[in-house]
């Protein structure tokens, strides 16, 4: 006879189906990374064209750590490259932080700014950050300039257009009940308006952190003459598909994490809110 | 002098859209002494919610004066507390600084701000709950901190719009009685708009009837049965049907209008 308090013969189970999920959700790129190796191996592309992802892990390997010299010039030189992109995202990232909220803000709270200002930013908002090119190069040169130029051209209009929407969102009954409490225009703004736009302007910087380095990368294979882009670009110049791909996985690698960087900050500073998200469904 | 005087107060919605004038509130006169409990009683749609915000400054009366404390209202401000349907508060901050954010907006420093709080978590009974923020409390534990944020001001009046409208009927029955216990021990004047007779009856010692659109003050019926208010008395029973059959009398001529 089974007892009640009997729960011993449940517990593997659980934890295999624990683990179990931890793992499932590598089966799909394990099963990509063995299909393309041995795709690779096969022979029916030459190795130069597609790499397989051995030579690529050894071509990062190298770069990171100059073990070998398969990457040339490159080799070990892996940090100081990933330093001059993440250097310029972060210079881009953060001037457009600035602007882009102190203007969103601005706009979405004052009438007279919305008249004057926003028409002429909705103007240059759908012009590609990267057909400045040109006029960046003519006006900043060759160096990381008219990077930080295009990473806040990028990033700018996300970090505005959230800001503005958040701004423009605030429940009319949070401010109704700051001026029944005697909150003066300033305590209005800095006490209620600017905490509850804060979701929403998060939101824009997680989507302007992501433009900044697709745009630090494209500046760097045409304008600057370091950092990843550089690297990608200069590699495939001399047909090394091998470093090409360390270049983008590193690349992705360093976006992953400053996005994770940003959703930590948020997580602190958006604590009141977590109680509130729905967690998606397990299994 | 009464705590609050409406004198010909007059509201039309223009309706842009639709190229008409929508009259809301026509000619209401009304004085609420000091520590009275008012409550405004009306169906839907008949502008008791917006003629208390004319009384609370949010919005502006088309015509005539409102007098709190003798003073012309023109905008909102800390004398006059409300407790809004919604409990309205900063999602940001916890429970004691929801309560104390009147006193962070005077500059007080944040020790002195909990301290003077703390009385009001008491009062209102969230003792315990001090720290949770609004999305970790459930409805009727945020409308307290409504209540006690509006209390911390220490208002001439307090307005409060259908603050119990969204409970189930056990919480709101509870909050009922502490509102009455926290009216007879702080003495504050109350002017409580709600759609429903039997809250009214539980909480007024004046009962404003008002009429459908537009607005007007059907009476003001003074009922001043003691407390607690048994629901089932012969008394509170007379005094339903009375305010009942005002009512009915209401629908019936507007039946026979139209």
């Amino acid at each position: 006879m089974t007892s009640v308090t009997d729960v011993s013969p449940a517990r593997p189970t659980f934890r295999l189906t624990r683990a179990f999920q931890g793992l499932e959700r590598l089966v799909v790129p394990a099963l990509l990374i063995a299909g393309w190796e041995a795709f690779a191996r096969s022979g029916m592309l030459p190795p130069a064209l597609l790499p397989a992802p051995s030579a690529v892990l050894h071509a990062l390997g190298d770069w990171v750590f100059g073990f070998d010299e398969t990457t040339q010039t490159y080799s070990g030189h892996w940090l100081r490259d990933a330093l001059a992109s993440a250097l310029r995202v972060f210079g881009g990232f953060a001037l457009a932080s600035l602007l882009g909220i102190l203007a969103g803000v601005a706009i979405g709270w004052s009438r007279l700014f919305e008249k004057t200002l926003e028409p002429t930013l909705q103007m240059l908002r759908p012009i590609p950050p990267v057909s400045w090119i040109p006029l960046a190069i003519i006006w900043f040169g060759i160096a990381d300039k008219p990077a930080i130029f295009l990473v806040f051209l990028g990033a700018f209009f996300p970090v505005l257009m959230n800001s503005i929407h958040g701004v423009k969102t605030v429940d009319h009954n949070l401010v109704r009940a700051g001026a029944m409490m005697g909150a003066n225009g300033r305590q209005m703004l800095t006490d209620i308006v600017l905490p509850a736009a804060l979701p929403s302007i998060f939101a824009g910087l997680r989507i302007a952190v992501g433009s900044a380095w697709m745009l630090t990368v494209t500046a760097e294979m045409v304008a600057v003459k370091s950092g990843l882009g550089y690297v990608l670009w200069d590699s495939y110049y001399f047909l090394r598909y091998d470093i090409v791909l360390a270049a983008m996985i590193s690349i992705g690698l360093l976006g992953y994490l400053s996005d994770l960087g940003l959703k930590a900050i948020m997580a602190r500073t958006l604590r009141w809110q977590q109680t509130t998200t729905v967690q998606g469904r397990a299994g | 002098m009464a705590a609050i005087e409406l004198r010909n107060i007059v509201k039309v919605f223009s309706d842009k859209r639709r190229g008409r004038d929508l009259l809301t509130l026509d000619n209401i006169n009304l004085d609420i002494e000091a520590n009275d409990f008012v409550c405004l009683l009306g169906p839907s749609g008949c502008g008791k919610s917006t003629l208390l915000n004319i009384i609370a400054g949010f919005e502006q009366a088309t015509s005539g004066r409102t007098l709190v404390d003798g003073r012309q209202v023109e905008r909102p401000g800390s004398d006059r507390g409300v407790v809004f349907q919604q409990p309205t508060l900063m999602p940001w901050l916890t429970a004691i600084d929801n309560i104390a954010f009147h006193l962070k907006l005077k500059g007080v420093a944040r020790a002195e701000r909990h301290q003077r709080a703390m009385e009001f978590i008491d009062l209102v009974g969230l003792r315990g709950f001090e720290h949770h923020h609004p999305s970790e409390m459930s409805g009727g534990m945020n409308q307290r901190v409504g209540i006690a944020r509006a209390l911390l001001m220490n208002p001439s009046v307090i307005l409060m719009d259908e603050p119990f409208a969204a409970l189930d009927a056990q919480t709101k029955l509870e909050m009922q009685e502490e509102l009455v216990a926290i009216w007879q021990k702080r003495r504050c004047t109350i002017v409580f708009v709600t759609h429903s007779v039997d809250e009214a009856l539980v909480l007024g010692n004046k009962i404003v009837v008002m009429t459908r659109r537009p607005g007007r003050i059907r009476e003001a019926v003074n009922f001043d049965l003691p407390r607690p208010r048994d629901i089932t008395s012969p008394e509170f029973n007379d005094a339903k049907r009375r305010i009942l059959s005002l009512i009915r009398e209401e629908s019936t001529r507007l039946a026979q209008a139209s």
